[in-house]
């Protein structure tokens, strides 16, 4: 029988490779359609009215106008009277017209009455929120007062990351059809098989079984697309109404006040160290805001380096700015950026290479020591970190600075449960059945990938069916568990199907089933390729009917494993006269345990840090005190990087031997974790003073040296 | 299911809708695509190449007036005249994905700032959210903008060599801002046979994506316009 555990590195010949994703040509084609782009016949579009205030209470919702306008088919209220908004953007109600443009004249007319209620979105001191704060569980090992008295350097500071979106190309919404009963949802979703089930529980559909879930790709998530959420849940019932199907994605400006945001962390802290650079001690009095409830959680700082002596103290601020939702990789880069920022301040007070001082005090970071130690040197390598790094403060003459930062960080990743059905059909064709989803990550291919190295068939030979949830159930796309939940599954029904087939060759090539392996095509005796008959072939013997292998992730699956280290550095110039910071350089160093396809794999992590780069320097969902509302809920002033705003990344993927024999382990996540805090270490070695917030604006570099001038 | 109306077919649409057409408040949102580009510019450092609406001369200044209601067009989209009709407020980029199903070009932004939405009109790369359909329609017996959308750029089941390259070097994540990406790129080639990188990077400033695929594009452009000449000697 063929063995489920992974092959060897040189027994693959597809997995470890670097494949182009699968669904590439259709992507660049512009022809694979994405929930956005679903035209039915006979199609209605839907707007959403929003709230305009940051906290109020519905009086009264008067639809009539606006279901005399042309082309007005249906009309739902979201949020009935009676009920609080409690962000500018809260959905009120919706309404779908013949045409895109009707629909957004009639969601206008839909007059709702306010009155308004007093309304936080400063994140900025807790003491100013009064009492719209909650005071999370204390964090506390050993003494650390008694530490920190005891140490013979300390340092302070004060860090912080604020609020920033998601700002998903592709908005929130789906295309919601009836038929009868029967709902059909092309959503834009992070989770095919389980919105059926919300459906359901909505009270939309009778029962999950009579929803049907369609994404064949999506135009992003980055964790803000787990839920039907309330437009989904509209857009059913108006479809409901109208008897015709419904098309309802979020407008940009509601994508970015409603639709998805990452929780703002600020602490101050107090940092210890023996002169040696030895961590002793560490307090830290936290505060941030997930929006109206304490979303986010207590951070656990200091982060991955474990100073055996800590108090962390965290305040959630409860404010009137949207809901936060999980942002790839949730609460680690403000965790990051706090913990190694307050690390780099105290190197830099020891006149120490922050790169020395992890290293020093590398067995704090626990069972990833290893692992951090050589991602660190090799990062130092391709950075030619020894070279190029100089004390605090740039002593070059001349208005721009240069510097050099560094980071490390943790991720979990495993596996989500997932379920794969692997058919083979008498003609030879293959094909993987998953009702999971591609958020762009690579997960189609990487299930075509271990499908075909199992049958030991070319990528092209294997169909890979997923984003439709009539497809064996499989977990939500988060934490980095997509990649290790199918890979698992996959491997598990492939091998399942493969042994039946192999069952049904064995006679004719003389064999015992344990015998025989899948190589280049055929099926062959163990080492005696001349002892073989061909896929097709050995396939026709199946007769009539084909033979499906059944896997799924299993409780502790030996194939997948999870805890991954990355390290990063950053190289930046720093414009002392405009306080603009442009990264010239960032090299990210990751391990993930096997990589299935290096590719995609790679992509990832250039990915993650282009993204870092653009929350490091330009992202901040600004919100107006007054008014409650969000000021730059658009593309122009929502900034995001373009292409020519960084200069080179470099990438180095830890495998072989020490890595692979983990088992595959999710890699989304992690690299997205450190390039804030690497890119503030560099422009605080560049110029010689903190910035303390993200993002590094010319603003706040120039008021950062007007307190501490380059020396 | 009974037979549903095709809301496509202009003929069913022009009569109902020319009757309401009449008693909606008419607004007509056209976007300042070069004022928008250059604050995009200053603001977020991106290098916009130009800026990249493109109002024919003809339509400037020509005293007619039409609408508010739905105005029967002609559009010339990948060398074919395609009829619709549709009121003149709707946007070229909306025309082509709720009226043609030519759903290629992305609508993100809407505000002429990320790219997704881009085509080529009369050879430059525009974005289709900042033109109005009936600005790029046939006129006064005049033929309309000569429109290229991806659907156009190569026959169905075979890749424009951009699009080859962009699947060769990753230069796409989710895909979503890729259509406008492979239309910024093809433009470009056409008129710049040898790109270096830093011009790459100059020359795709209009486009924007949020995966963070910008190393492979760079890598893609260069590779395409290789492939590009290789094809031509």
């Amino acid at each position: 029988m063929a063995d489920y555990h992974w092959p060897p590195a040189d027994k693959c010949s597809l997995i470890g490779r670097r494949i182009s994703r699968i669904d590439g040509p259709w992507k660049s084609s512009g022809r694979i359609q994405y929930s956005y782009d679903v035209n039915r016949p006979n199609m209605l579009h839907g707007k959403m009215v929003f709230s305009p205030y940051a906290h109020a209470k519905v009086v009264s919702i008067d639809t009539s106008a606006a279901e005399k306008m042309p082309g007005v088919k249906a009309v739902d209220i979201i949020t009935e009277p009676g009920k609080e908004v409690f962000w500018a953007g809260h959905e009120v109600a919706a309404v779908a017209a013949e045409t895109e443009e009707q629909a957004r004249d009639a969601a206008r007319r839909i007059q709702v009455r306010y009155e308004k209620l007093p309304h936080l979105v400063s994140d900025v001191d807790p003491r100013k929120a009064g009492e719209h704060t909650k005071q999370l569980a204390e964090q506390t090992d050993g003494n650390p007062d008694q530490a920190l008295q005891q140490a013979e350097v300390t340092s302070e500071g004060e860090y912080g990351v604020p609020v920033i979106t998601h700002c998903c190309l592709e908005s929130h919404g789906q295309v919601a059809e009836w038929d009868g009963d029967n709902l059909t949802i092309y959503a834009s979703t992070q989770n095919v098989s389980g919105m059926p089930a919300e459906m359901a529980r909505a009270k939309i559909a009778d029962s999950a079984d009579k929803v049907r879930v369609l994404t064949p790709v999506m135009g992003g998530g980055f964790g803000s697309k787990f839920g039907a959420d309330t437009w989904g849940l509209a857009c059913a019932r108006l479809a409901k109404k109208a008897g015709r199907p419904v098309k309802m994605m979020l407008e940009r400006d509601q994508e970015l006040m409603a639709a998805g945001a990452r929780p703002s962390m600020y602490a101050r802290v107090k940092v210890g160290a023996k002169k040696d650079g030895t961590l002793t001690g560490w307090t830290s009095e936290s505060w941030g805001t997930g929006g109206p409830d304490a979303q986010g959680g207590a951070p656990n700082i200091p982060y991955v380096v474990r100073i055996p002596d800590r108090r962390a103290q965290h305040t959630a601020v409860l404010t009137n700015i949207g809901p936060a939702r999980a942002w790839r990789a949730p609460n680690h880069p403000q965790m990051c950026l706090i913990t190694m920022s307050a690390l780099d301040d105290l190197a830099a007070k020891l006149a120490m290479d922050p790169v020395e001082m992890l290293q020093k005090n590398i067995q704090m970071t626990g069972q990833l020591a290893k692992t951090y130690s050589a991602e660190l040197e090799k990062a130092a390598e391709l950075m030619d970190w020894k070279k190029k790094w100089h004390p605090r403060g740039d002593k070059t003459p001349g208005p721009i600075k240069r510097g050099w930062g560094v980071s490390i960080h943790t991720w979990g990743g495993g596996g989500h449960p997932s379920n794969c059905n692997c058919t083979i059909q008498p003609d030879g064709s293959v094909s993987a059945s998953l009702g999971s989803q591609d958020l762009g990550t690579g997960t189609r291919t990487v299930i075509g990938i271990i499908t075909a190295e199992t049958m030991g068939l070319p990528l092209e030979a294997v169909k890979v069916n997923i984003g439709d949830s009539k497809y064996p159930a499989d977990g939500a796309s988060g934490g980095s568990t997509t990649v290790g939940g199918v890979s698992a599954s996959t491997r598990r029904a492939a091998t399942a199907a493969l042994n039946q087939l192999l069952d049904k060759v064995a006679p004719s090539l003389n064999a015992k089933p344990d015998e025989l392996e899948a190589v280049d095509g055929q099926i062959c005796v163990k080492g005696n390729p001349g002892r073989a008959i061909s896929w097709k072939q050995a396939c026709a013997k199946l007769g009539t009917a084909s033979i499906t292998g059944v896997g799924q992730r299993e409780r502790g699956d030996d194939l997948i494993s999870s805890g991954v280290g990355g390290a990063q550095m950053a190289e930046v110039s720093v414009d002392t006269e405009t306080g603009l910071v442009q990264v010239d350089k960032l090299v990210a160093v990751q391990d993930c345990g096997l990589i299935i396809d290096l590719k995609t794999a790679e992509s990832q992590v250039y990915g993650a840090c282009i993204m870092g780069i653009t929350y490091s320097l330009f992202e901040h969902k600004i919100m107006d005190e007054q008014t409650g509302r969000c000021l730059n809920a658009d593309l122009e002033f929502y900034k995001l990087a373009g292409i020519g705003d960084f200069g080179d990344i470099v990438v180095h993927m830890m495998t072989g031997p020490g890595y692979d024999e983990r088992g595959v382990i999710g890699l989304g996540e992690p690299p997205v974790i450190s390039p804030g805090a690497a890119i503030s270490n560099a422009v605080a070695n560049a110029i010689g003073v903190r910035v303390p917030t993200l993002p590094l604006t010319p603003d706040k570099v120039l008021g950062a040296l007007g307190k501490g001038a380059v020396a | 299911m009974a037979k549903l109306e095709d809301p496509k077919d202009p003929t069913q649409k022009s009569e109902s809708q020319e009757k309401r057409g009449l008693r909606r408040r008419e607004f007509v949102k056209l976007v300042g695509g070069t004022g928008v580009a250059a604050t995009a510019q200053v603001l977020a450092g991106h290098q916009l190449a130009a800026a990249r609406t493109t109002v024919p001369e003809e339509v400037r200044g020509s005293g007619k007036v039409v609408g508010p209601g739905p105005v029967e067009m002609t559009l010339r989209i990948n060398g074919q005249a395609k009829k619709l009709t549709v009121e003149p407020r709707v946007t070229l980029l909306d025309a082509l994905r709720n009226h043609l199903d030519l759903t290629g070009a992305k609508k993100v932004c809407d505000r002429g700032t990320c790219g997704a939405c881009t085509i080529i009109v009369n050879g430059k790369p525009t974005y289709s959210c900042s033109v109005l359909a009936i600005e790029a329609a046939d006129r006064d017996g005049k033929s309309g903008a000569d429109i290229r959308t991806i659907e156009g750029l190569a026959p169905e089941g075979k890749l424009h060599p951009v699009s080859t390259a962009f699947v060769e070097n990753d230069a796409q994540q989710c895909g979503f801002c890729t259509p406008g990406f492979v239309m910024s790129c093809a433009a470009y080639l056409e008129t710049h046979r040898n790109p270096n990188v830093e011009e790459v990077k100059q020359a795709l400033g209009g486009n924007l994506c949020r995966c963070g695929t910008y190393m492979g594009v760079r890598n893609a452009v260069v590779e395409a316009a290789m492939s590009m000449k290789g094809g031509r000697a």
